[in-house]
């Protein structure tokens, strides 16, 4: 093939890594809200991505409306969020344990809710929302990168009505400083509970999408999906982090570095990488920008450019 | 105002490291009361201040706030009733929030907290006003980020937080232990018109010997768990520093063996 045809196919990729990237753009920013706000790195996202589309695929393959799917995904992701919250505050585990206990509860209930590993669903059969078929020569209305980019907008307006709230506003001191949360009258276990809640929810709902995308559920969907959250929420704020202040911008900010994720991934497929190696170029990836503030306040900036320069080398070969 | 009946709490109770931090301390605090309290290093002043704030729960004993029975109220439910300021700078205030947010947190204590705006745009003005009070420049930077100010500033702001709503009770836990002398003193002197100003009955830790007598109507002397010395009125304004030393050695049979309490007398 030569290389102008090439580069036409890594063009026709293009939309669909973007769509991809808006998808998981909505769970990236379910991540944000745990790791950023609540101070917590929830690993329950790996199983709950996997609930809100299996719950989604199952009631739709019931002949429902898709909406009435997706909302249900995304209950089960507050559901999922909800026994983390549980298992932290209630019964005191660490946060990251709790997590982990969920996603692996999660699996077998996973399993249960489609019936086995996987589920298909065909988009000529079903009135789906979004599918990678509906992204080109389709009206716009209809057009799946369109559609999403909607939604993503609106659950951003909603979120940042919600954390200036009140409650948003004693949900955010709680995540900052627990102790003078809880001196200010803030019921920190409760807000920790409801924000492991609403994250998961997103997490959840960003799955429903998926399934829909994709065609077919699978029970290891969500696998490695904390990783694509942080990665995402990473590259958001190196790339817009000096220009979004604002909350809302920010959360707009993880939504467009989760795409920066997928087209990267895109060109990094195009240029024939071993596809077995991309979840370890992730995690080397991500390693390396969660190192960075430590490294930013342990080493010069002239050690830290070098530390970043070979970490990311590395991480490619 | 504040009634304390023989409340006993021991840490790692049945280890090697346990340790019991208050054996059956009695406590009544008048309305208006401004008392000062002091004790060497362990002595359960913080252990005091973090039972009656519900940190966790005492083991025995009751805490009575303006007549309600706390004893077995989470800390959260309790801060309804409390205003509280800690030795670490760090810990009254939240970092990532702006100072008018951090100041709209605490006007909503002992409030539901509703799906309302969280800052209302009337409480501006009380909030520029109070600042302004502080004499520190504050008041033309609301939206600016806590975690931007000095310690002093933020032990400041903390403590407009904490009376903000007025307290029934408001419990500094060494708030100037962690300030260069200046800055202390300036934060201390804040605390007296806040508490004189608003007739809050207070508690104050301190290590400052000089403040412990010159502060507050009421001085409680701790050592080992108990209150082994109360003065109040006249007899403590007559109070010298060298008195305290030696009551606490009368009644705890051992020298005033703190290096803080010494260099600050």
């Amino acid at each position: 093939m030569n290389f102008i045809g090439d580069l036409g196919s890594l063009f026709n990729a293009l939309p669909g890594a973007a769509a991809q990237g808006l998808v998981w753009g909505i769970m990236a920013i379910g991540v944000y809200i745990t790791y950023r706000i609540l101070d917590v790195a929830d690993l329950t996202v790996d199983g709950s991505f996997c609930t809100g589309g299996a719950v989604c695929i199952m009631i739709m393959l019931n002949n429902q409306n898709v909406w009435i799917a997706m909302f249900c995904g995304m209950l089960a992701g507050m559901a999922a969020g909800f026994f983390t919250g549980i298992l932290h505050t209630f019964m005191g585990i660490p946060a990251i344990l709790s997590g982990i206990l969920t996603q692996l509860g999660l699996y077998s209930v996973n399993l249960k809710i489609m019936g086995k590993a996987n589920q298909a669903i065909n988009a000529n059969k079903f009135d789906l929302l979004i599918s990678l078929r509906f992204i080109k020569n389709v009206p716009l209305y209809k057009n799946t990168i369109f559609i999403v980019a909607v939604i993503t907008v609106v659950l951003i307006g909603i979120l940042y009505w919600f954390f200036g709230t009140e409650l948003g506003c004693s949900l955010r001191a709680t995540g900052c400083n627990g102790k003078m949360a809880r001196a200010q009258g803030i019921n920190t276990d409760l807000n920790r509970v409801l924000g492991l809640m609403i994250s998961n929810g997103l997490v959840a709902f960003s799955g429903a999408l998926l399934v829909q995308y994709q065609g077919f559920s699978d029970v290891n969907m969500g696998r490695g999906a904390i990783v694509i959250g942080l990665a995402a929420v990473i590259i958001g704020e190196a790339v817009f982090g000096r220009i979004f202040h604002n909350f809302g911008m920010r959360l707009l900010g993880v939504s467009l570095g989760s795409i920066i994720y997928y087209l990267v991934l895109q060109i990094v497929i195009w240029r024939k990488f071993d596809p077995d190696l991309l979840k370890l170029l992730s995690a080397v990836v991500v390693a390396v920008f969660l190192a960075v503030p430590t490294w930013k306040s342990r080493y010069s900036a002239r050690v830290l450019r070098f530390l970043v320069r070979i970490g990311v080398k590395g991480g490619m070969n | 105002m504040l009634e304390i009946q023989n409340i006993s709490k021991t840490f790692n109770a049945g280890t090697v490291n346990e340790k019991q931090a208050l054996k059956g301390l009695n406590l009544t605090l008048e309305d208006g009361d401004f008392v000062t309290v002091i004790g060497g290093n362990g002595a359960g002043k913080s252990t005091l201040l973090n039972a009656i704030a519900g940190v966790w729960l005492v083991d025995e004993g009751k805490i009575i706030i303006d007549g309600k029975d706390v004893t077995k109220l989470p800390e959260y439910k309790r801060a309804k009733f409390l205003g509280r300021v800690f030795q670490d700078p760090m810990n009254g205030t939240a970092a990532t929030m702006g100072i008018e947010e951090n100041l709209a947190l605490a006007l909503r204590r002992g409030h539901k907290r509703t799906l309302k705006q969280g800052i209302a745009g009337s409480e501006r003005k009380l909030y520029r006003d109070i600042l302004a009070n502080l004499n520190l420049g504050l008041e033309n930077r609301l939206t600016s980020k806590v975690g931007l100010l000095s310690g002093g500033q933020r032990q400041a702001l903390t403590l407009l937080m904490a009376t903000l709503e007025k307290p029934k009770l408001l419990l500094l836990d060494e708030h100037t232990a962690a300030l260069d002398p200046k800055t202390a003193a300036k934060v201390l002197e804040t605390t007296e018109r806040v508490v004189n100003q608003d007739h809050l009955t207070t508690l104050m830790i301190t290590h400052n010997m000089r403040d412990a007598i010159n502060i507050g109507n009421r001085l409680i002397m701790m050592s080992d768990g108990q209150i082994i010395y109360d003065v109040s009125g006249e007899a403590k304004r007559k109070l010298k520093v060298e008195d305290l030393l030696k009551k606490f050695a009368e009644a705890s049979g051992e020298e005033f063996a703190n290096d803080r309490m010494m260099l600050a007398k």
